[in-house]
């Protein structure tokens, strides 16, 4: 141990801060991987006791005789992984085996840019929110080149639903972020947070509520999730662009993607509407109270809320007819969403509400 | 259909009328009142007891009457019940059922082969009513699994195996059946 701390100490700084980097980038990584498996857990149960059933309750770990069905994500994963990867003869085999892993690498870059704390963060890098942005959308790159190399069918229809329907929410996500925007004054997510400070009353949700309400459905479009499913509509094809993937791409194509994507869009959510790590009971407490200092665990607990709403919404609503979508997407939420800038604008105009800019 | 902004009021009405009802409606479906009364309904049912029966710890109750694997049955003396009358064979509507008789050695008709095919049994207990010396039965086992191709013909002494193994529990459920009978 000595002599490794003596190694670690001739290393030069720049090394140092290199591989300390790593570890952290390594680490995060292995959180959100982690927290997606808990997530497909989390689902299933919430989903079955909205459901009137149990969910899953079987698996434990390492045979302990409590929280059961907690290792079944665990389970389920090792058994994706051991299973047969089948490439169809037909399909562009590089494209295929390629895609997935497009799928992933933006759904966990994307957490670069994510302030978790007031002082960790990967990369304060101060476009994060358009950063944000551009990787949310190459991860329907991913999709498309899923269902275009499978070669079939159902998959091609899925992936061209699915591009149709991002393309169709990104701007109406857009638009709700350039609320935000008006009201923070930066692109910094840290700094979105930090102009947030105050108390419930001066985070975003109050002026932005519509705001918040469409990028909420927006990212659940974006994610490709129930009521917004259509991409991977079983009832009409199959099961979508990843109905010809097995095994080991199937977890990295459609299960580690979208659940981050998820947990990536609720974490967004809590950021820019709900104060991210500020204390709600800021203001309530004195300031030097423990309850009432940012933490992690704030930011947590709000992500958690989002991701509550992201399964209840799926328990509840039953799935979109797919024009039925493109109108909302196009025709609702767009104009939705202009509008409320221009009376964002005008507030701002007569300096009610707290905005950087007028 | 949410957030409609076709007027929805007859044709026919006044001008004001159908704006009045588009509005109303608009602001409806803005507030997204049925979406949010759906989703109090579905939170509601979250904290609502489950029924599930935990399968292999807990099981619901079975009656008498269950018709599960089949068995043959002996007399108390160890005498097969069976006399091969083949009525069992010939009401059976999936003809799961093969029988082959001939004379034993002391001189009674008895089957020489008795296959009941598992996979086309359709577990209708046809067999055990058409039975006049109740030989064959179907007994309450429905727990029972093949693991090689040909396991699923019950032969004669796997089907007399059957019958031998639970003799008290298939007695005890034909006793209390009988007075129905």
């Amino acid at each position: 141990m000595a002599t490794l701390l003596n190694y670690w100490m001739q290393l030069p700084t720049e090394i140092q801060s290199l591989i300390l980097m790593v570890l952290e980038i390594i680490g995060v990584m292995l959180a959100v991987v982690v927290l997606v498996a808990l997530m497909t857990y989390a689902e299933r149960k919430v989903i079955g006791f909205i459901q009137a059933r149990h969910g899953p309750n079987q698996i434990r770990i390492f045979g302990l005789p409590f929280l059961k069905g907690v290792a079944q994500p665990f389970a389920d994963v090792i058994k994706l992984l051991l299973k047969e990867v089948i490439v169809p003869t037909k399909s562009d085999k590089v494209l295929f085996l390629v895609a997935p892993l497009l799928a992933l690498v933006p759904a966990l870059s994307t957490w670069a840019v994510v302030p978790f704390s007031p002082s960790f963060v990967l990369a304060n890098i101060d476009a994060g929110l358009l950063f944000v942005l551009a990787l949310t959308s190459l991860g329907v790159y991913g999709i498309i080149l899923a269902g275009w190399a499978a070669n079939s069918k159902y998959a091609l229809l899925g992936a061209m639903r699915s591009a149709a329907q991002i393309v169709a929410y990104e701007i109406a996500m857009g638009f709700a972020l350039v609320g935000v925007l008006m009201a923070a004054g930066s692109l910094n997510l840290s700094a979105i947070v930090e102009s947030q400070s105050g108390g419930v009353s001066h985070w975003y949700w109050l002026w932005l509520f519509p705001l918040m309400v469409i990028y909420f459905i927006s990212g659940i479009a974006e994610t490709n999730r129930a009521p917004f499913d259509v991409a991977e509509g079983e009832s009409e094809i199959v099961a979508g662009f990843h109905v010809e993937y097995s095994g080991a791409t199937f977890a990295t194509l459609f299960a580690l993607p979208e659940y981050a994507n998820m947990i990536l869009v609720a974490t967004l959510a809590a950021l820019m509407f709900l104060g991210g790590w500020l204390s709600p009971l800021q203001g309530v407490l004195p300031s030097s109270a423990a309850f009432a200092q940012p933490s992690f665990i704030w930011l947590a607990l709000k992500v958690a809320l989002f991701l509550f709403c992201f399964l209840w919404f799926r328990a509840t609503f039953p799935r979109y007819r797919y024009d039925q979508i493109m109108r909302l997407g196009w025709k609702v939420f767009i104009p939705l969403t202009i509008v409320w800038i221009g009376v964002e604008c005008g507030l701002a105009w007569f300096h009610v509400g707290p905005w950087a800019v007028g | 259909m949410w957030l409609s902004v076709v007027p929805c009021g007859p044709v026919g009405r006044g001008l004001k009328d159908s704006t009045v009802a588009s509005l109303r409606n608009l602001t409806k479906t803005l507030l997204l009142g049925e979406l949010l009364s759906g989703l109090g309904l579905t939170f509601k049912y979250m904290w609502k007891p489950k029924f599930t029966v935990h399968y292999p710890e807990e099981k619901t109750p079975q009656s008498v009457r269950y018709r599960g694997l089949h068995a043959l049955r002996r007399y108390p003396n160890g005498e097969e019940r069976c006399i091969a009358c083949k009525l069992c064979e010939a009401v059976c509507p999936a003809l799961a059922i093969t029988i082959e008789s001939d004379v034993s050695k002391d001189g009674t008709r008895r089957t020489t082969r008795y296959d009941i095919d598992l996979f086309k049994c359709i577990y209708c207990g046809f067999c055990e009513e058409a039975c006049p010396v109740d030989a064959i039965v179907e007994t309450r086992i429905h727990e029972y699994h093949m693991e090689n191709r040909g396991e699923n013909i019950m032969t004669k002494d796997k089907l007399l195996a059957v019958g031998d193994r639970f003799q008290a529990m298939i007695t005890a459920d034909k006793t209390a059946d009988a007075p129905y009978r």
